[in-house]
């Protein structure tokens, strides 16, 4: 802009502008650079490196995942207990946004061990994205073996807006991430090696639906700098608690600020998935490449999450009585519609969509609770989810049609899976009792806490609406068992692709949480709660605690 | 699982401290150790045939190592710091709700951890003979394993739902074990009637919990006893009689008696180890255990006592009318027990007399199966006592120690039936009124039962002409099963004593569960009315027997007898009785429930699936595949939104 700017003009007024830069915390910062470097590294990778930059790809966005794990670690021991701003402001590091970052890097690095595993030289990713399905063009790339490493740098720039998303300190932040995050997953949601079109058609449908949530969101964003004048958490908190902006002296604002909350509410929503903006979800889930999916079924969920608790904690933390009857709505409509929907699903892909969704509910009711016990207990529920999910999705990828082809997604054709490969489907089963929230499993501890919170915060109807839900669920997951263990294949069955290392890791990791995080839990939930002893401080800092620090700032 | 802070109490006056040291703060290892074996042994397969006995029988001797050093650690501490909180599980904890397992270390559960892992060690080591020849011994020596796992974390327990764990636990052990030939009918049927029955005494006790936790809110020994005394007498009177029913279901108590007799149909170490020394008596453990809240209901505690001499007197009878030796021998089991619930029922007074007669009978009893069990070896498996005698030259070993486990059992002077009978006779005279002098003299006519169908027992075993079946040439057991029974020979000798004289064992075990401190005078014993009748009754039970079985010849086969013994033969008729007012009732009960199953509950269920089913569908159309639809839900969704912010129910 500056050179819009005539020379002999005055000193612009524009704030900003005339100030010195800002200081940047690079240490608190390094995570978000880390991904961002490599994601650049792996761009110029794709044009200069010719040939077998596929493992070099692999290990860059490897090494890069497991720095920012380690930085966070790192950061969450030396943070200060209140957090603290970064980058004049725009993002706000606390431990709770330290939990999500690292849940993210994790469940990402799993999701990696999926997106780079091979069968005969061949990932899940189409040959040549850009030829048209079952054309001539398609199979010279096929049998000249030419492979999308461009997923590699995707994935690391989705991983930035994840990391993004929940650390935003203000709506615009938050709207870049939102997009950062979503434009490489529409385009690898396309990428599926096989039933191409079926997958083109997902990204389309994902992208559309995608702008047309981002629209509510920025209209959303638009109507509450109306009654702010800022997009500024800690401003807009601080305009909430005393009835609105400057000129809304006399408290007529309020409609503003109900529509933004709502268009927010809307576009953070859908990209939990919570009933009714969750139509994409079965689509996109079924369609995309299973490693994508199960990318987007753990990282997603996760950050989606983390920024939703922040946006109705942070800034709409002062207007409860606003929003509540809202998310209780679309919690029961979500636990109560997605469980219905599932019941009838004949698809594997689909019914973890479903579930999926349904989870999405639950979690909801522990954003309801609006505590500090809810706060927790939705945290230790999509860490524990993202673990399984990826497992469960881990599975799906190994059965396959006879000849070793695509992946059999009909349930008729598990039958008698349990009997073929035991231990998979036994993995499976795990994973399918936790997410139906069976005792000793994580499930079943998530599901206790974020209930807990719920009844504590009031909403016992919902936990009421919650159990009912759950009982559903645990009809179609059951089924799954029965199917793979108690029923004779038909005809030839399903054949399990041998799961190689990375596969086999993923359904081992996905197991160990499972079971590490359902038998001991309780280490894991007192550094998310606040301490059993009176006065003791939680080791993670909550989200209303951001806004102090903020509204210092 | 616990709903409030561990604060474990044991018992009113002794306040569980905190575990410390390696030795107590892994007590857990008692459990895993055999735990471990099942496990290794059951999923191991065929790879573990030719150690797994060894392994099987190694664990519960390391176990008894470790609760031995456990006792030495207890005894090296003041009487009031033996009650020791061992927290072993947390599970999670959040906000009000603490769910977890933790163990209770103090004399009364050592005293059975004590009991269970000598007991079983000396079974396991028997077995390895016993059951050399059998093709299936690994399973057996894992159920064996099982077993004493479960039956450890009963004991060990420090709340009632691990309690209740450890009982089904040795509940499933119990019924694999008794039905172990299964392909023999009857085994599998004992099996199946011993779990059914147990199943009632199951449910009272699953009650019982339930109670106590809608009415305390917690299930933890010392939660639940701290609140006894705000605890309302209905309440306590309910919570006391459901208890009772899970005694008597797990120690064959009358009404729930009539499996334990069918038991005998498992291997005879299983008889030994399970029926006879250890698991039967869970319900004596159960009793003194709650002895609080049996204590607040008098009411509960009479039925207990008369539970206990009803049971006693009948296993006597039918003990002194059974021609097959376990099962005569099952009857005796019935009878101490018997008297041991007796006893227990007592209240403070009799808790020690309680334990302590368990103990002996452990060992005297589980040495009588085991001497029963290499006769039945020497015999050809043959069990009818009508074809045995003679048998003393034969085996001159088992003849010695089955001997002296009968002197203990009749209460010889001295030896160590004698000091634990006399100690319930004696303290349930100390109680006085009616109630005592009724109890007392009941448990000597139970003593005097006792002498007669041990007598004839001995006397038709080895005493006699021989009345063998033709084709059977006795002999005497290999070493690894009569050393077994020299150990417990020699328990049966001087356990008594060591326990009884001079009170050590009640200066031990009386803090942990409140008993009332009770002398055992051995000039007393010899003087005083009751101890002189106890003395009587002994030689009168002998001499009858041996009028009627050593003098006269004994027939091959069993006289028709009259109407007593007929009755007594057949169980005092308690199989026909369960039979015609349990079982076919409950038969006519199944099938109307059966209908109203078919057609009510399962129309309910199956009319709201149906109903999931078909709203699925309908809101499943909503998913169309098209764009333009879902964009519409959306927005559809935006305005329900709208709507919710701007109504705000």
């Amino acid at each position: 802009m500056i050179p819009l700017i005539p020379a002999e003009a005055v000193e612009p007024e524009l704030p900003g502008l005339t100030e010195a830069a800002p200081a940047l915390d690079w240490w608190l910062l390094a995570p978000l650079l880390t991904v961002f470097a490599a994601g650049v590294l792996a761009v110029l990778f794709e044009a200069f490196v010719p040939a077998g930059r596929r493992g070099l790809q692999i290990a860059l966005a490897a090494l890069a995942l497991l720095t920012v794990f380690g930085l966070v670690l790192a950061q969450m021991a030396t943070l200060p207990e209140e957090g603290a701003l970064l980058a004049a402001g725009v993002l706000a590091v606390d431990r709770t946004v330290l939990f999500f970052q690292g849940t993210v890097a994790v469940l990402a690095l799993v999701s990696l061990m999926l997106i780079a595993e091979r069968r005969d030289g061949r990932d899940a990713f189409a040959a040549q994205a850009a030829t048209v399905p079952g054309s001539e063009e398609e199979r010279a790339h096929i049998m000249a073996g030419s492979q999308h490493t461009e997923v590699y740098p995707l994935v690391l720039f989705a991983v930035l807006g994840m990391l993004m998303f929940p650390a935003s300190n203000d709506f615009l932040t938050m709207f870049i991430a939102l997009e950062v995050m979503s434009l490489p997953l529409y385009l690898m949601c396309g990428l599926a090696r096989r039933r191409r079109l079926f997958s083109q058609e997902a990204a389309v449908k994902y992208f559309l639906l995608g702008a047309f949530a981002s629209a509510f969101f920025l209209f959303g964003i638009a109507m509450v700098y109306g009654y702010a004048g800022s997009v500024d958490f800690a401003d807009i908190r601080a305009a909430v608690e005393s009835g609105g902006a400057a000129v809304f002296a006399g408290g007529e604002g309020e409609p503003l600020l109900v529509m933004g909350i709502g268009l927010v509410g809307v576009g953070l929503l859908f990209k939990v998935g919570a009933v009714p903006f969750h139509n994409w979800k079965p689509d996109v889930y079924q369609g995309a490449p299973t490693p994508i999916t199960a990318l987007m079924a753990s990282c997603t969920l996760v950050a989606a999450f983390g920024a939703l608790l922040r946006v109705f904690f942070v800034p709409f933390g002062g207007s409860v009585q606003v929003w509540e009857p809202m998310l209780w709505t679309v919690a029961i409509l979500t636990m109560v519609a997605a469980a219905i929907i599932a019941v009838t699903q004949r698809d594997v892909k689909r019914l973890l969509a479903y579930s999926s969704v349904v989870h999405a509910g639950f979690i909801l009711t522990a954003v309801v609770a609006n505590s500090v016990e809810g706060l927790a207990g939705a945290m230790f529920y999509l860490a524990a989810y993202g673990f399984t999910t990826l497992g469960a999705f881990a599975v799906v990828t190994l059965v396959r049609t006879k000849d070793g082809g695509q992946e059999v997604g009909d349930l008729d054709q598990w039958a008698g899976l349990g009997r073929r490969s035991p231990l998979l489907a036994g993995s499976l089963g795990l994973f399918l009792l936790a997410f139906a929230g069976i005792p000793l499993t994580s499930g079943f501890i998530g599901k206790f806490a974020v209930f807990e919170a719920a009844v504590a915060g009031g909403a016992t109807p919902l936990v009421v609406v919650g159990v009912l839900s759950s009982a559903v669920t645990a009809f179609f997951y059951v089924r799954i068992i029965v199917v793979m263990f108690f029923r004779d294949p038909e005809g030839e069955g399903p054949t399990v692709a041998p799961a190689g290392v990375l596969t086999g890791g993923v359904i081992a990791l996905g197991v160990a949480a499972t079971l590490v995080l359902g038998v001991f839990p309780q280490a894991f939930l007192d550094r998310l709660l606040p301490g059993a002893e009176p006065g003791a401080e939680p080791v993670s800092v909550t989200v209303h605690q951001v806004t102090a620090a903020s509204g210092e700032g | 699982m616990e709903v409030t802070p561990h604060t474990n109490l044991a018992a009113e006056p002794a306040v569980a401290v905190a575990a410390d040291g390696a030795v107590l703060s892994n007590a857990w290892l008692l459990i895993a150790l055999p735990l471990a074996g099942a496990a290794l042994l059951l999923l191991g397969g065929r790879r573990t045939d030719s150690w797994g006995p060894w392994l099987a029988t190694a664990l519960p001797v390391a176990s008894f190592a470790w609760a031995l050093l456990i006792l030495f650690e207890l005894l090296g501490r003041g009487a009031a710091d033996r009650a020791v909180a061992v927290p072993v599980y947390e599970w999670f904890s959040s906000g009000g709700v603490a769910a977890g397992a933790d163990l209770l270390i103090d004399p009364l559960s050592i005293t059975f951890a004590l009991l269970i892992t000598f007991v079983g060690s000396l079974i396991h080591i028997y077995s390895v003979g016993y059951m050399a020849e059998d093709p299936r011994r690994r399973r057996f020596f894992a159920y064996l394993n099982l077993f004493v796992a479960a039956m450890l974390t009963l004991v060990l327990a420090d709340n009632f739902v691990l309690l209740f764990l450890g009982w089904e636990g040795v509940g499933l052990a119990s019924y694999l074990l008794i039905g172990f030939w299964q392909d023999k009918t009857s085994a599998a049927v004992a099996a199946k009637k011993a779990f059914l029955i147990n199943r009632v005494g199951d449910i009272g006790l699953l009650v019982a919990i339930m109670i106590m936790f809608t009415t305390v809110g917690a299930v933890g020994f010392s939660d639940v006893f701290a609140e006894v005394p705000a605890m309302g007498d209905g309440v306590l009177l309910a919570i006391g009689l459901l208890l009772l029913l899970g005694a008597c279901g797990k120690s064959a108590q009358l009404p729930l008696q009539a499996w334990l007799l069918d038991a005998m149909e498992g291997p005879t170490p299983v008889s030994a180890l399970i029926h006879a020394a250890t698991m039967v008596t869970a319900g004596v453990y159960l009793v003194v255990r709650a002895g609080p809240i049996f204590e607040g209901a008098p009411a509960a505690q009479t039925a207990v006592t008369v539970v206990g001499a009803a049971t006693m007197l009948a296993g006597g009878v039918i003990a002194s009318a059974k021609d097959d030796i376990k099962k005569s021998l099952a009857g005796s089991t019935m009878s101490q027990i018997g008297m041991m619930v007796l006893a227990a029922g007592l209240g403070p007074i009799g808790y020690v007399a309680a334990i302590a007669h368990l103990v002996t009978h452990g060992f005297f009893k589980a040495g009588l199966f085991l001497g029963a069990g290499s006769v039945m070896h020497a015999m050809n498996d043959g069990v009818d006592m009508r074809r045995y005698g003679g048998l003393r030259k034969a085996m001159p070993i088992t003849f010695a120690t089955f001997g002296l486990g009968y002197l203990a059992i009749i209460g010889f002077p001295f030896l160590s039936g004698w000091w634990t009978k006399e100690s319930i006779i004696s303290a349930a005279f100390d109680l006085g009124g009616t109630t005592g002098t009724v109890l007392g003299v009941s448990v000597i006519v139970g003593a005097a039962l006792t002498a007669f169908y041990m007598s004839r027992m001995v006397f038709m075993t080895f005493f006699g002409e021989k009345r063998w079946d033709e084709g059977v040439h006795p002999h005497e057991s290999p070493a690894v099963m009569t050393a077994p029974m020299v150990v417990l020979a020699l328990g049966s000798v001087a356990l008594g004593g060591f326990l009884m004289f001079g009170d050590r064992f009640a200066g031990f075990l009386a803090p942990a569960v409140a008993a009332q401190p009770h002398h055992f005078d051995v000039a007393h014993a010899f003087t005083s009315p009751y101890g002189i009748a106890a003395l009587a009754v002994l030689v009168l039970g002998v001499a009858a027997a041996w009028l009627v079985y050593l003098r006269r010849p004994v027939a091959r086969v069993a006289p028709a007898g009259n109407l007593v013994t007929v009755a007594a033969a057949r169980e005092l008729y308690g199989n026909e009785i369960n039979e015609e007012l349990l079982m076919k009732p409950g038969q006519v009960l199944t099938k109307v429930l059966v209908k109203v199953e078919d057609k009510v509950i399962d129309g309910v269920v199956e009319g709201l699936g149906m109903g999931v089913r078909d709203s699925s569908r309908g809101l499943g159309r909503s998913q169309t595949g098209f764009a333009r639809t879902y964009a519409l839900t959306m927005l559809f969704g935006a305005v329900i939104v709208a709507a919710t912010l701007v109504v705000r129910f």
